[in-house]
């Protein structure tokens, strides 16, 4: 059953590298899609095809579409001088299934990092300060992770953006539908430096 | 705060043992090498961090299975009792449950209070100021379990900026956007030190004790220390050109020191003998406690290893004086029953020993 060159084994071994799968799960899919050839195989072999060659990220903010300018970009209604700077693209989507940011964005592509070698140039940063010229920004959103790296980010990208452009961050705070007994103190704490009038 | 059990398996050099224990003093002897400080490791490890051998999971496993290892107890503190499991599997970092739900160091960390004294601490006074500055950070835990995050905020952004110093980057917002997150840390981490060595200062004054009074300060090698956020980030960004030079950070809370004398004497610590250095180390010990035991309700689990020893009899009988005062679980070790005769019945007794290649451990012989 382990033959190499063995299309099957081949599959297997490249599903078990995509992110959340591992060699068990992989099996289980690969036997699956081979069950399914008609309804799933050969469509989402089909699908990944079409994907692999149009597949591209937006030159202008690094959205992946499939066109050089993505919709988003593209959509005049969405220049409102508001743009909100992400650390990822699935940070990106994330904002959009909400569905109430009306503005355009900006993926960086990840976060600074000396140690893992990732600079201004790596990012998507000299790009940013472009735009918001060329779009006439007025403010903009540093919606990046708490950790170390995301925050040493948004000082860095703040530290050189145009005093004339409003800069804010995302609300640290209790989460929708959240209990305060299950937070932990800094959450708690960043909660209550960002209360509001009731 | 107390155990009121105790488990291990495979945990160093003990296969299994099962231990029940009343709030009282525990007294804990047997010969060199029997696994007398391998039970109080398990004990420190009911507070965060690694341990007091500072060791990694996988040294903690037992040798040659090295397999995972387990240990559980039944604490009770102020409100009320948990049941607390760490495991290591096959060498990986040790996962904590706290009542059966996982949990992390920081909830571990209000849950539980441990300090010690290790014989390792013994030239705590005239060796570098690292040991110093770990002993302090280890009191500063106790009071203000969030130490932690500040520590390692500060630290993976140090990490970050002493890249940049190595690779002599100029960028100077990179460098600005680093600064303000270690600033932002920093002054958190020295705020909490600051105010455990009023707390240790206080503490000693406060009580009656037949140990001298260690006074504190914070120091550091050269200069004022910068406190407030504001400080810290303009005493980075004035350093930046002698760090690039150096390859590091060269100004922080990272560097700072905690200067100790022998208050009545008025002699600096390091110039102490070595019984008074050890005094002043039990005074600072027993400070701590009682200070988190007036915050808390109850006083923290204590950890002596081998501190009998170095006593002399009226100073031990001190010891343990205050220590039944203060209402302490103290687990103390020593190598034989003599060395805990003072306590009477005020402790319970535990006694270790080695068979082949296994240390054994037998419980409430040799009570008085
Ligand atoms: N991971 C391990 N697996 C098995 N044995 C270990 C492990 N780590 C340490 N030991 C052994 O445990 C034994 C007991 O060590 P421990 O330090 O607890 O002794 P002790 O009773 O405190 O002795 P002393 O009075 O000399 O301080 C030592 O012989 C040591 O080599
Ligand atoms: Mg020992
Ligand atoms: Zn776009």
């Amino acid at each position: 059953m382990t033959r190499r060159n063995d299309p099957i084994e081949a599959l297997i071994a490249l599903m078990a590298r995509l992110p959340g799968l591992g060699p068990r799960s992989a099996r289980r899919v690969v036997l699956y899609l081979i069950r399914k050839r008609a309804q799933v195989l050969r469509p989402l072999a089909e699908a990944m095809m079409a994907v692999s060659e149009s597949a591209r990220e937006c030159l202008n903010c690094g959205n992946v579409g499939t066109s050089d300018i993505c919709e988003i970009c593209e959509d005049t209604r969405r220049a409102n001088g508001i743009l909100c700077v992400v650390e990822e693209v699935s940070d990106l989507w994330a904002m959009e299934r909400a569905g109430v940011f009306k503005g355009r964005y900006h993926v960086l592509g990840g976060t600074l990092s000396a140690l893992e070698g990732v600079g201004p140039e790596d990012l998507r940063i000299p790009g940013l300060i472009n735009r918001l010229e060329t779009e006439e920004i007025t403010e903009v959103i540093l919606a990046l992770n708490a950790t170390i790296d995301g925050q040493t980010t948004a000082h860095y990208i703040a530290d050189q953006l145009p005093g004339q452009v409003t800069v804010t961050t995302l609300a640290q705070g209790v989460p929708i539908g959240g209990e305060l007994d299950y937070l932990d103190d800094g959450t708690i704490s960043a909660a209550l430096n960002a209360r509001k009038t009731f | 705060m107390h155990l009121t059990s105790l488990s291990l398996s495979h945990f160093r050099s003990h296969k299994r043992v099962r231990l029940n224990v009343d709030p009282r003093p525990v007294a804990i002897f047997g010969a060199n090498g029997a696994g007398k400080t391998n039970l109080i490791e398990a004990v420190s490890l009911f507070s965060p961090g690694r341990g007091l051998r500072r060791a990694s999971a996988a040294d903690m496993a037992r040798r040659p299975e090295a397999l995972g290892w387990k240990i559980a107890g039944s604490v009770q503190s102020a409100d009320g009792a948990h049941e607390i499991a760490f495991t290591s599997e096959a060498g990986a970092a040790r996962q904590v449950k706290i009542d059966d739900k996982a949990a992390s160091q920081v909830a571990l960390g209000k849950l539980c209070r441990v300090v010690w004294l290790i014989p390792a601490m013994d030239r705590l006074w005239i060796e570098g100021a690292e040991g110093r500055r770990r002993f302090l950070d280890r009191a500063v835990l106790s009071f203000f379990p969030d130490h932690a995050q500040a520590v390692l905020d500060y630290e993976k952004a140090m990490r970050e900026r002493n890249r940049l110093l190595k690779e002599q980057v100029r960028d100077a917002h990179w460098y600005t956007a680093l600064e303000t997150q270690m600033a932002r840390a920093g002054a958190l981490i020295h705020a909490n030190r600051v105010a455990t060595v009023a707390r240790l200062s206080e503490a000693q004054k406060a009580t009656e004790t037949r140990f001298p009074v260690a006074s504190l300060e914070l120091t550091q090698t050269e200069g004022a220390i910068p406190e407030t956020e504001k400080d810290l980030r303009e005493a980075f960004a004035e350093s930046r050109f002698r760090d690039i030079a150096a390859g590091r950070t060269l100004v922080g809370p990272h560097r700072a020191d905690l200067y100790g004398v022998f208050s009545a004497k008025g002699v600096p610590a390091s110039d102490c003998s070595t019984g008074e250095q050890k005094a002043l180390l039990i005074s600072l010990i027993l400070a701590n406690a009682r200070a988190l035991a007036q915050d808390l309700g109850a006083p923290p689990i204590v950890l002596l290893d081998e501190v009998a020893a170095h006593l002399d009899a009226r100073r031990r009988a001190a010891l343990y004086d205050e220590i039944c005062a203060l209402g302490a679980q103290a687990w103390m070790t020593g190598t034989g029953p003599e060395l805990f005769a003072e306590l009477g019945d005020r402790a319970q007794r535990i006694e270790v020993c080695e068979e082949g290649l296994e240390s054994l451990v037998v419980q409430g012989t040799n009570t008085h």
